[in-house]
C-alpha cells in the first residue's frame, strides 16, 4: 500500500508539531490568518486530537489587516478551543506607523519584525511555529525545519544544525528560541489541494468577488476601510478580484479573477504561474530582501 | 506535462484527483557543479514546468547577464541563485527543490559545494529514497564518484542512477558510455551498491532527460524522468517489517484518555493487536487508533498516529511499542559507524547526548577502531574523529534502548549526537549491532580526569568558599546559592558544619589545632569534589588566613572563589541565632571567634558581602553575578 504525497507530508508535519510540544517548554503557533496558517492550524488539530492544540496562537497584528481576516482569526480561535494572543507593537501604535506615511519597509519592520520579537520576549516563548515553505522563494530552499535564534532573535547561519532523518535537535540555552516550520516541504499546490480535500476554512478574500479597488502603479489595491488614502483623481471602482496572498490590505496586490471555488483558484494558479510572493509588496523593496528580513528576525 | 496542462484547463477536478493520488519520491543528486548538476536539476524543474512566469523572466534576464550559455536559458541559474550565499560566502548544507509530474511529486536534496561535502551529503541522503550520481562523460569515474557512492551506500540508499552527463561533448559515443559503466560497476560492488541504472545524458541539450534521445539510438533503457517516475519506493518493505512505534508524546486531555502518539517506524497496527512496550517488556493490547476523522482500522509504516491500550501500563516518551511476538532487541552497548559533523573533534570518553527515535540518552564513545578514507575506503588508525571523518566506534549508553540495526531500519538504528555544552548536533551515526557482554567496552584507553568529569556535567568545577563570623549569614547565603545553581542545572555540593562535624570531623573539638585540622579536611574534601567535577560550596567560619590559603592552594588558581561575608561583630552578636555569643561571653565556650579568638579578614577575596546592608537573597544574587563574571557559570 502506498500513501499519497499529501498523506506523507501530513504525517511528517504532525511528527514535527508533536516533537516540539514534547521537547520545548513554551511553544506558540504564529498565526497570520492566511492559507498556510490555516493549514498549519488544521494539522495541529489533527496532531493533538482529542486534546486541543497544547499551545496558544499568536497573531502579531499590524492593525492594517483586512477586516475579513480579523473575523476569521476570532472564529478559528473559538472553533479550535485555542487561546488567542494578539500583539500590537505599542511603539508602532504610539507613533502611528502606517503603510501610507512610512512606506512598506518601515511599516513591516516596526509592526511585524519588532512586534514579533517583543511578543516572543513578553511571553517567554521558546519555540514558535511558522507557516513558511521552502518552495516559496529561492532563498528558503535551504532553510531548516528547526531554525535557531539567539537570545537577540538573530539568525546565525553558522549556528544552524544539520537535520538528519527525522531527528530534530531542539536543545537550547535559556533565552534562545527556535522557529519551527512544520510545512517546510509543502508546495503551494500541496497546500491548496489539502485545503480542498480537508475542507479547511479560509478567508473569503481568496475567492473572487466584486470589491472596491483602485489601481496604483499597476497594482490593484482594495479599499477595505476609510483609512485608505486616495490620491487625487483616484476613485474606488468595483472590480471582480481576489488575493493570492494576504497581508496588510494597503500592501496586498489583488488579481482580477473570476475564480470563486477552490478548484477554480487552483486552476488559475496552475495556469497563471506567477509565483506567490509577487503579490506581497514587501519583497520588492530590496533585492534579496527575504534573506535580510530573516536575519533581522522576520519569519 | 502537456497532458496535465490540457487537463488543468479542461477539467481541473480530474486533474486534482490525479494529483491527489500521486506518490512521493525523495532523491539526492551527487556531483559537483562541474558535472552539470545544477543544470540537471534546473532542467528537471523547467521541464516539469514548475517555474512561474516571474521566475522564468528573472532567469532569462539573469541568463543574459551572467549566463554561460550565450543568451540561451542557463538552467544552472535556477538553482544557484542564492544571493545571500553568493555575497556572504555562507555555506548551505542542503537545499531542497520541489517538482511534480503526472505520476509523482519529487523532493530533490541538493548539496552544493565541495567543502563540508561529507556532512552535507549524509544529511541530504538521510531522507532520500534513491540517489542520482553524476559523472562527466569526458572525465569518467573520479575520486569524488567513489566518495559519493560510498556515502550513498553508507546511508542505506539501495537504488542508484548513474547519470553519465555531457554525452554531447563525447559525440554520444557508446564506447565511452560502456567503459565508464564497466569501471563503475567494479567499484560499486566494493561498496555494496547493486541496483544501478546507468543513463547517457545531456542535461544541457535534454538528451534522455524526458524523452529517448535520437542521438543515442544504442541506448534502450529508461530516461532519467522515466526512471524517477517508476522506481519503487521502499515503502512496502517498511510495511512488511515488524511493527515499531517510538512513543513521541503522551496525549492526556483528561483522566479517561491516554493516547500514545508517534510515527509508525515500520509494520502495521490494528485494534486488537497484542503489543509489547520496550525496554520495560510489559504487554498490552491496542484498543483504538484514534484520529480526528474517526477511529482507524489500520495504520501503516510512516503514519503519524495516536494509539490507546486496553491496560493502564506505564508508557512514556522514548518507549517503543512493538508487536508482542516480535519485539526489537534491547541493549546499552553498540558498535556503530559515526560521521563527525562538528569543527570540534570527537573526544573519546566525553559524554554526548544521543538521540535515537524519540529517546535521548547519555552516550560515551570509545576511541575509534579505525576511520575510513572516503576516497579509497582504506581503514586508517585514528585517535579521534574530526569534521567530515567517518569511523567505526563502540558506544556505551547510560541506559538500555530498543533498537534495530541501521541496515534493517533507518528509524530504529539512525542517531544523532549532541554536545551537552554547546547543544550543537556534532555527529550522526548508524548502529551496527549490540555488543555482547563478552565484548564489553573497555574504557582503559580513556583518561577519565577532572576535565572529562566536568564536561560530563557540562560545567566548570570550583570551590565557593564562604568565610565570616558566626552568625554572619554564611550558611543562609550558601543554601540560597546552591538552590539557584541547582535550578540552573548545575551539579553542586554544600559542605557545612552540619554535614561535616557529625561524621568526617566527629573526632575534632574546638581547640586551635582541631580547628585547623577541621579546615584542612574540608579543603581536602572540597578539592576531591572539584576533581569530581562539582561546584562545591563551603560555609565555615575559617578564621585563619593560612588555612584558607591551603584550601585555595588545593585547587587550580581559577577554581577558588573566596566570599567574605563581612558582617560586623556587633550585628552578628545581636543576631546570635544559636545563642553561642552569649555562651562565649559567659565563658562557657572557649576559643570563640570574635570573642576570645581572632578572625583574620581576607585581604583580597573574590567577593565581599555585608549582610548588615543587604538581604541574604541579594547577597546570593551578588555571588551568582560574580560567578558569571569569573566565567564559572555561563
Amino acid at each position: 500500500m502506498n500513501r499519497t504525497h499529501l498523506q506523507r507530508l501530513e504525517a511528517e508535519s504532525i511528527h514535527i508539531l508533536r516533537e516540539v510540544v514534547a521537547e520545548c517548554e513554551r511553544p506558540v503557533m504564529m498565526y497570520s490568518i492566511g492559507k498556510d496558517s490555516a493549514t498549519m492550524l488544521h494539522l495541529a488539530r489533527k496532531a493533538f486530537y482529542p486534546s486541543p492544540p497544547p499551545f496558544p496562537l499568536l497573531h502579531v497584528d499590524t492593525t492594517w489587516k483586512f477586516r475579513d481576516m480579523y473575523a476569521m482569526r476570532d472564529r478559528m480561535a473559538r472553533e479550535t478551543g485555542t487561546e488567542l494572543l494578539v500583539w500590537q507593537n505599542p511603539e508602532a501604535k504610539a507613533q502611528g506607523i502606517n503603510p501610507f506615511d512610512h512606506g512598506s519597509q518601515v511599516h513591516t519592520d516596526t509592526w511585524k519584525t519588532q512586534g514579533l520579537k517583543q511578543a516572543l520576549d513578553h511571553y517567554g516563548f521558546d519555540a514558535a511555529f511558522g507557516g513558511a515553505r521552502r518552495d516559496e522563494e529561492k532563498s528558503r530552499a535551504k532553510e531548516r525545519v528547526f531554525s535557531f535564534r539567539s537570545d537577540q532573535h538573530r539568525w546565525d547561519p553558522k549556528a544552524q544544525r544539520p537535520e538528519l532523518w527525522s531527528l530534530y535537535n531542539a536543545r537550547k540555552r535559556a533565552g534562545e528560541s527556535i522557529r519551527v516550520f512544520p510545512i517546510s516541504n509543502w508546495t503551494e499546490l500541496d497546500v491548496w489541494q489539502y485545503i480542498y480535500l480537508e475542507d479547511i476554512p479560509i478567508v473569503p478574500l481568496y475567492f473572487a468577488a466584486e470589491r472596491p479597488v483602485v489601481e496604483r502603479n499597476g497594482t490593484l489595491l482594495m479599499v477595505d476601510d476609510e483609512r485608505f488614502r486616495l490620491r487625487p483623481g483616484e476613485q474606488p471602482v468595483p472590480r471582480k478580484i481576489r488575493f493570492r496572498t494576504l497581508g496588510c490590505y494597503p500592501l496586498s496586490g489583488a488579481i482580477e479573477s473570476g475564480a470563486d471555488t477552490l478548484p477554480a483558484i487552483i486552476q488559475e494558479m496552475l495556469l497563471a504561474r506567477t509565483s506567490e510572493r509577487q503579490g506581497r509588496m514587501i519583497d520588492h523593496d530590496e533585492s534579496a530582501s527575504m534573506e535580510k528580513k530573516k536575519q533581522e528576525g522576520y519569519f | 506535462m502537456s497532458n496535465a496542462s490540457d487537463l488543468i484547463a479542461s477539467d481541473i477536478e480530474a486533474y486534482l484527483r490525479q494529483h491527489e493520488h500521486k506518490s512521493l519520491l525523495r532523491f539526492i543528486t551527487c556531483g559537483s557543479v562541474d558535472d552539470g548538476k545544477s543544470t540537471l536539476i534546473g532542467r528537471l524543474l523547467f521541464d516539469a514546468k514548475m517555474l512561474f512566469e516571474d521566475q522564468l523572466a528573472a532567469i532569462e534576464a539573469d541568463s543574459k547577464k551572467w549566463g554561460t550559455q550565450g543568451g540561451d536559458i542557463d538552467f544552472a541559474l535556477l538553482v544557484d541563485g542564492l544571493a545571500a550565499e553568493r555575497e556572504q560566502g555562507i555555506t548551505i548544507d542542503v537545499a531542497y527543490r520541489y517538482f511534480s509530474t503526472d505520476q509523482r511529486k519529487f523532493i530533490v536534496a541538493d548539496t552544493p559545494g565541495h567543502e563540508q561535502y561529507t556532512r552535507n551529503m549524509i544529511t541530504g541522503a538521510s531522507t532520500a529514497d534513491v540517489a542520482v550520481i553524476l559523472i562527466d562523460a569526458r572525465r569518467g569515474v573520479l575520486t569524488q564518484t567513489r566518495r559519493h557512492s560510498f556515502l550513498v551506500s553508507l546511508i542505506g540508499i539501495r537504488s542508484v542512477v548513474l547519470a553519465i552527463n555531457k554525452m554531447d561533448l563525447v559525440d554520444y559515443d557508446e564506447a565511452v558510455f560502456n567503459r565508464i559503466v564497466a569501471d563503475y560497476r567494479v567499484f560499486a560492488q566494493q561498496v555494496g551498491l547493486e541496483d544501478i541504472t546507468a543513463i547517457p545524458l545531456s542535461a544541457l541539450k535534454g538528451d534522455n532527460m524526458l524523452q529517448q534521445s535520437a542521438r543515442t539510438p544504442w541506448y534502450t533503457g529508461p530516461t532519467l524522468m522515466g526512471w524517477l517516475e517508476t522506481v519503487e519506493v521502499d515503502e512496502e518493505r517498511r510495511q512488511r517489517a515488524p511493527m515499531r512505534l517510538g512513543v513521541q508524546w503522551v496525549n492526556r486531555p483528561n483522566l479517561d484518555f491516554r493516547g500514545f502518539t508517534g510515527r509508525l517506524a515500520s509494520g502495521e497496527v490494528r485494534p486488537g493487536d497484542r503489543v509489547r512496550i520496550q525496554p520495560s517488556g510489559r504487554e498490552s493490547t491496542v484498543a483504538r487508533i484514534v484520529s480526528a476523522d474517526g477511529d482507524l482500522p489500520l495504520a501503516i509504516a510512516g503514519d503519524s498516529i495516536t494509539l490507546t491500550l486496553t491496560d493502564e501500563v506505564d508508557v512514556s516518551r522514548g518507549d517503543v511499542i512493538s508487536g508482542a511476538d516480535d519485539p526489537p532487541e534491547v541493549a546499552d552497548q553498540f558498535e556503530a559507524t559515526l560521521v563527525w559533523m562538528s569543527e570540534e573533534p570527537m573526544y573519546p570518553g566525553r559524554v554526548y547526548l544521543l538521540k535515537i527515535g524519540t529517546r535521548t540518552v547519555n552516550a560515551t564513545i570509545t576511541e575509534p577502531k579505525y576511520r575510513i578514507n572516503v576516497n579509497t575506503l582504506e581503514r586508517l588508525a585514528a585517535k579521534q574523529l574530526t569534521l567530515n571523518e567517518i569511523g567505526e566506534v563502540n558506544l556505551s549508553l547510560d541506559r538500555q534502548i530498543a533498537f534495530e540495526p541501521y541496515t534493517v531500519s533507518r528509524e530504529m538504528g539512525g542517531f544523532i549526537l549532541i554536545d551537552r555544552q554547546s547543544n550543537a548536533t556534532v555527529g550522526a551515526g548508524m548502529l551496527r549491532f549490540a555488543l555482547r557482554r563478552a565484548h564489553n567496552i573497555h574504557l582503559q584507553h580513556v583518561d577519565v580526569n577532572k576535565a572529562a568529569r566536568a564536561a560530563q556535567k557540562g560545567q566548570r568545577p570550583c570551590v565557593v568558599w564562604f568565610t565570616g563570623l558566626s552568625g554572619a549569614g554564611k550558611s543562609t547565603i550558601a543554601n540560597l546559592l546552591e538552590k539557584r545553581l541547582h535550578a540552573e542545572g548545575r551539579h553542586t555540593y554544600l559542605l557545612d558544619g552540619d554535614n561535616v562535624r557529625h561524621g568526617l570531623n566527629r573526632d575534632l573539638g574546638f581547640t586551635e589545632a582541631d580547628r585547623v585540622e577541621n579546615i584542612r579536611r574540608v579543603a581536602e574534601v572540597a578539592g576531591l569534589m572539584v576533581d569530581a567535577g562539582l561546584i562545591v560550596i563551603t560555609a565555615f567560619i575559617s578564621p585563619f588566613r593560612a588555612e584558607r590559603a591551603i584550601a585555595r592552594g588545593r585547587v587550580a588558581e581559577d577554581e577558588f572563589v573566596e566570599v567574605h561575608v563581612d558582617t560586623p561583630l556587633d550585628v552578628a552578636e545581636q543576631r546570635d541565632v544559636k545563642g553561642l555569643y552569649k555562651k562565649a561571653r559567659r565563658g562557657e565556650l572557649k576559643n570563640f571567634t570574635g570573642i576570645d579568638s581572632p578572625y583574620e579578614a581576607p585581604e583580597d577575596p573574590e567577593l565581599r558581602v555585608n549582610t548588615a546592608e543587604i538581604t541574604a537573597e541579594e547577597a546570593a544574587d551578588m555571588v551568582v553575578a560574580r560567578l558569571r563574571e569569573l566565567g564559572v557559570i555561563a
